[in-house]
């Protein structure tokens, strides 16, 4: 018998996190089995969510709600389909594609208006994804952690 | 299909010759044996390395060496090149043949319930997959047996989906793990530790019992996870010391050692150095410009990777666009601690583009990039310095590891 939460998980839509709206929050939450908590900024809301496996991923939003930023930080590594959204493919297959001599232990892909970067080790993981027109003004790409 | 890397190893030839006494006592390869020699009294605990563009000749910054797997309790060997040393992992990862890689010897396949059991492993820009499998593995004079150990291999069963959702990419060929294995000697015991043995959506989804081209989530216990081949040697067992002397800015190679033990040797002793304790996650702090970072040393990253341009100032590459190009060299400085233990950093990067210029070279101390808040001190950092990484738990003359010494 297939337990009633992994049926709800199945059923979820495929939907937006990065450059969707706060519903698309909630999703996340639920997606991940995830605790959520929200620190509001002069110009942004970070909603910070936890996940069972350890891993803190904060959504940063715009005070329409848009989602700009993702990032994360812990002992695994998030779902990406997830948190990425409609960018995941692009993401994958720009990712796949890595020149020779390029950088080890790493990873930073920057086209169609999206930033991903990776870094870290083994059993620490630290990333972030984010909308580069969309950052509020005066925000530094320092403060996406 | 094999890729030889150069020997130009800066080592005595006596302990060249040592070497190879100890590998062909392996009784493996064509290498006729030799039992006429006694055993040393105390292990050589020196394995020569090698920094270059690697097996896959795509590689910079890339430190190399060889180790020889055995069959368990066997004289059934092979000794592989162009391994990876990395201390930003942990546990020893061999590119299969049907990955393009070099390793061609059957070794045992673990099971879970009568299936084979496959791995995910998590790096940072690329996951490896394939089966877990046993080795009794020689590096050096040193002898860890019956050692759990991935063999990366992309024809193994089917890449699980909790495994591409990572979106990084699958580094199981020659082309894209740029080395014939990688050989994880960092701080901890091994690969995963204690997440893996979680059950749910704690599990971070490493280890598969695969049925078929069906893999399930399994939890792991520590003991059948990879290990982390320095806790099994029978001395010099504590931790390792890698050994690169000052790089001349750019060239095609730099040789050095992987020293086995901490204070257990003539040859390993700590001397001077500061000592870092590490947190359970594997880092410690460096301090830029007023800021603190969580930070680590990582011999498998191939630069120094920290901040953002919007941060240093320092612009990324138009073309090598993962590295950053100073108009002018950049001198740099940041601040390494643990608790009371601090030590300033002075660094320099260089625009990688001109740096890349010329391919013969592949040994760039001034090769550096943006990260995400972390502060990684990789491959350059080790050139002119011996860097030590003690154990979780292992005794040292320096207090019992986690730490890294330099």
């Amino acid at each position: 018998m297939v337990p009633v939460a992994w049926v709800l998980l199945l059923n979820l839509p495929a939907f937006a996190v990065l450059g969707g709206d706060a519903s698309s929050l909630r999703d996340d939450q639920v997606h991940m089995n995830a605790s959520l908590r929200s620190t509001q900024m002069p110009a942004y809301t970070i909603h910070e969510l936890r996940t069972p496996a350890g891993t803190i991923v904060r959504e940063f939003a715009a005070s329409g709600g848009r989602i700009f930023a993702v990032s994360w930080n812990g002992p695994a590594a998030p779902d990406l389909r997830q948190l990425l959204g409609p960018h995941f493919e692009d993401f994958q297959q720009a990712a796949a594609a890595q020149k020779t001599r390029g950088p080890r232990g790493v990873l930073f892909i920057q086209q169609n208006g999206v930033v991903v970067q990776m870094g870290g080790h083994m059993r620490s993981y630290a990333g972030r994804a984010y909308l580069p027109d969309q950052l509020p003004t005066g925000m530094r790409v320092d403060d996406l952690r | 299909m094999k890729f030889p890397i150069p020997l130009r190893f800066g080592i005595a030839s006596a302990v060249l010759a040592l070497v190879g006494l100890q590998l062909a006592s392996c009784g493996g390869g064509s290498s006729p044996s030799n039992n006429m020699i006694p055993p040393p009294t105390s292990a050589n605990n020196v394995q020569p390395v090698v920094v270059n563009s690697g097996p896959a000749n795509n590689y910079v910054n890339g430190i190399f060496t060889s180790v020889t797997v055995c069959v368990p309790s066997t004289s059934n060997c092979q000794t592989i090149n162009g391994i990876l040393v990395d201390t930003g992992s942990y546990g020893l990862r061999l590119l299969s043949s049907a990955g393009g890689g070099a390793l061609t010897l059957s070794l045992p396949q673990q099971t879970s319930s009568g299936n084979p059991i496959g791995e995910c492993a998590g790096f940072v820009s690329g996951f490896t997959w394939g089966p877990l499998k046993t080795a009794d593995i020689t590096i050096s004079g040193e002898h860890a047996g019956n050692v759990p150990i991935q063999v990366v291999d992309p024809t193994f069963s089917t890449v699980p989906e909790p495994c591409k959702i990572r979106g990084v990419p699958e580094n199981d060929t020659l082309q894209t793990l740029g080395a014939n294995g990688i050989l994880g000697i960092g701080p901890f015991a091994q690969d995963c530790g204690s997440q893996c043995t979680l059950t749910g959506m704690s599990n971070p989804n490493w280890y598969y019992s695969c049925a078929g081209s069906s893999c399930q989530v399994i939890p792991m216990p520590l003991a059948q996870q990879v290990q982390n081949p320095v806790p099994f040697f029978a001395t010099d067992n504590n931790g390792v010391i890698v050994e690169l002397p000052a790089a001349a800015n750019p060239v095609p190679t730099l040789s050095g050692s992987l020293v086995f033990g901490i204070g257990t040797q003539s040859n390993n002793t700590l001397g001077v150095s500061s000592i870092f304790p590490i947190d359970a996650s594997g880092n410690f702090s460096t301090s830029y410009k007023g800021q603190t970072y969580p930070a680590f040393v990582d011999s498998g990253s191939n630069g120094y990777f920290f901040l953002d341009s919007n941060t240093t100032g320092i612009p990324t590459c138009p073309s090598n666009s993962g590295f950053y190009c100073p108009a002018l060299t950049a001198n740099l400085s940041a601040m390494t601690s643990s608790g009371s233990v601090s030590e300033t950093i002075n660094f320099n990067v260089s625009d990688a583009d001109t740096l890349f210029s010329n391919s013969a070279n592949a040994v760039f101390n001034t090769l550096g990039g943006p990260n995400t808040g972390m502060f990684d001190w990789g491959l350059p950092f080790f050139y002119g310095r011996n860097v030590y990484t003690a154990v979780e738990s292992k005794n040292t003359p320096g207090g019992v590891g986690p730490y890294w010494a330099y």
